[in-house]
């Protein structure tokens, strides 16, 4: 066998996260299988059928750009990275009478701990990402597209970079596509291993071929983004989930979640559960079936915690998080957490909270890109301090001093990573603060050895 | 005082394809991609390689070190055939991932972050590769993830790659 061969032999297949037959109602992972994810397979499954609409290209007389922007609106489609921003208005903000060029962006630099739904839709299902950006481009007047794609993903980037030869070859992307006046011309880029790029300005720094620091806002990327051209920038499982509100309407995507929360949403389920995996269920779905979904908690363990949407969300004690729903009001207002990017990290009653946090604060510290002061020194801070605490060093003094230095760095950086630094820390004290106070007075851990 | 690396015409083609996704004047936009084809087929990105890209974009060579020191993946020093990156971050570990990095050290005799004395594997810790589900798991030389990495089949990808490079 030669290295290739080799190496091929321990790549996943997909099997058991996303073709374990254990969705509700799934639109983006419906009918996958692992071998259908070619333009002919996406074509019999309904692909491409959305843009033909628009395009007026299926015998009706097309939708203007205004009614694609309102469909999207109607649908109550909330962007799928993290932010949850409305997508529908998100696009509205594009200067579309701005006589020079404007760029689309598809942000999938997957890399918050816990995510990894869009390696799934793209690896499995990467022309739903395609035609989705192709309508996009077409509400907003766009003509230059770029999907950066997170760089430890190399299989999946060389594996959208072959659908868009495809869709090239075909006509859905080019000039004049399918006979219309509209042209789209969308290529793939990578990152390198940086998670900060996932923050859409860094990520536009990145694309620019800089280091991935975030700028300032305002100016949002709507008015000064790639090459300080207006620029939209939405997740990749966001542009996946337009051809269907398309091809339905936005009342039909809607009425499949709840109200403010429409549609699907795709849960990366990890941690201490029977099943890991991605799962995509109406949006509003109890987070016990969810977890049930996932073949429950480890067999003889108990639920003890849940962090519900990436590394940057609170953790949510798991007695509260069984009367929750997954939807962004839900896991906010009654959770006080995020759902972020619906990265469902289980931890069973064997799990040492203050080990947990040990290792997210050095994540952040170790990517920390450096520009802002209280960032960059104050992760730092966080994780000496959480070390120490864990090794048996701890100080009386330090939950107050980990609050401070947290406190310290909300809402005083320029990007978003200091917050999600700062919250997971607050989380932790909030509701596991006797964790903390023991490790601190015993040098040991409330729970037994970490498994 | 460092000269740069030679370009093969393979190497200015794939340098090409990137290039033309972008802008004519935004070349630079292609550094990325291109220090990774360069890491690809050298091992790493040396001075002279970063000299090379900089003069093939038109770039000033400080702004391609830039890059090359910002982002976690590009090799600044040559590391073993086989470059080894488990993910230790929270996810991983609640499923083996520390435990997967820790048996690796074990079998290879080094310390994570550390090459074999033949030179074959180099093995370090990661931050998320955005694979949580799959944990363990472990990319191998950047472009081939591994997934579900038990100890047994980490023992049989270490015995494969020692062979096949036998």
């Amino acid at each position: 066998m030669n290295i290739e061969q080799i190496l091929t032999q321990f790549q996943s297949t997909g099997l058991e996260t996303c073709f374990h037959g254990r969705h509700i109602n799934p639109q983006i992972y419906a009918d996958l299988n692992g071998s259908n994810w070619r333009l002919k397979d996406y074509e019999a499954r309904g692909g491409y059928a959305a843009l033909r609409k628009i395009l007026g290209k299926d015998g009706n007389e097309g939708l203007t750009q205004d009614q694609v922007i309102a469909t999207v609106k109607e649908s109550g489609l909330r962007g799928r990275g993290g932010a949850g921003f409305p997508s529908g208005l998100k696009w509205s903000f594009m200067p579309r009478q701005f006589p020079g060029q404007k760029y689309l962006v598809c942000n999938s630099d997957e890399g918050e701990p816990g995510t990894c739904k869009d390696r799934d839709i793209m690896m499995y299902n990467p022309h739903t990402v395609i035609e989705g950006m192709a309508i996009a481009a077409y509400a907003m007047g766009i003509t230059v597209g770029y999907n950066y794609i997170h760089g430890e993903i190399f299989q999946v980037y060389e594996r959208f970079q072959e659908a868009l030869e495809e869709a090239r070859a075909a006509g859905y992307l080019g000039d004049g596509i399918m006979g219309s006046s509209f042209n789209f011309q969308l290529h793939a880029s990578h990152g390198f291993g940086a998670y900060i790029c996932g923050e859409e300005t860094a990520l536009l720094e990145s694309l620019e071929g800089k280091k991935g620091q975030p700028r300032f806002k305002p100016p949002f990327p709507a008015s000064f983004g790639l090459y300080g051209k207006p620029t939209t920038i939405n997740n990749t499982e966001t542009f996946a989930a337009v051809p269907w509100i398309i091809r339905n309407g936005g009342q039909a995507y809607l009425e499949c979640g709840k109200p403010n929360n429409g549609g699907t949403k795709i849960f990366s389920v990890s941690g201490d559960v029977e099943r890991p995996g991605n799962y995509e269920v109406p949006m509003g779905t109890p987070f016990a079936k969810l977890l049930e979904l996932a073949g429950g908690v480890r067999a003889g363990r108990q639920l003890k915690a849940v962090i519900p949407g990436g590394s940057s969300s609170p953790v949510i004690p798991g007695e509260l998080m069984m009367n929750l729903t997954m939807d962004y009001d839900s896991i906010a207002k009654e959770g006080g957490s995020m759902l972020g990017s619906g990265a469902v990290i289980v931890m069973d009653d064997t799990r040492c909270m203050v080990k947990s946090l040990q290792r997210l604060s050095y994540f952040y510290a170790h990517e920390s890109c450096g520009q802002c002061t209280p960032c960059r020194e104050g992760t730092g801070w966080l994780s000496r301090v959480v070390d120490r605490i864990e090794s048996g060093q701890g100080r009386a003094s330090d939950l107050e001093l980990l609050d401070s230095v947290a406190g310290n760095i909300m809402g005083r950086t320029i990007c978003a990573l200091g917050d999600a630094a700062a919250m997971p820390v607050r989380g932790m004290l909030k509701h596991y603060r006797h964790e903390f106070e023991h490790h601190i007075e015993h040098k040991t851990c409330v729970v037994g050895a970490y498994a | 005082m460092t000269s740069a690396m030679q370009l093969s015409e393979a190497t200015r083609a794939r340098f090409a394809k990137e290039v033309a996704k972008f802008p004519a004047e935004q070349k630079q936009s292609a550094v990325m991609p291109i220090l990774s084809i360069l890491q690809q087929e050298q091992g790493w990105v040396s001075p002279e390689g970063e000299l090379a890209v900089a003069e093939y974009l038109g770039m000033p060579v400080m702004a391609v070190h830039e890059v090359t020191t910002f982002y976690n993946m590009y090799n600044q020093k040559p590391v073993g055939k086989f470059k080894l990156n488990v993910c230790t971050n929270l996810p991983c570990q609640l499923r083996g991932g520390l435990q997967a990095l820790q048996h690796l050290e074990g079998k290879l005799g080094v310390h994570a972050g550390e090459t074999t004395a033949d030179g074959v594997f180099t093995l370090q810790p990661s931050e998320c590769q955005g694979a949580c589900a799959d944990a363990p798991v472990m990319l191998v030389n950047d472009r081939h993830m591994c997934s579900f990495m038990s100890n047994e089949k980490l023992d049989q990808l270490i015995d494969s790659l020692r062979a096949a490079k036998a």
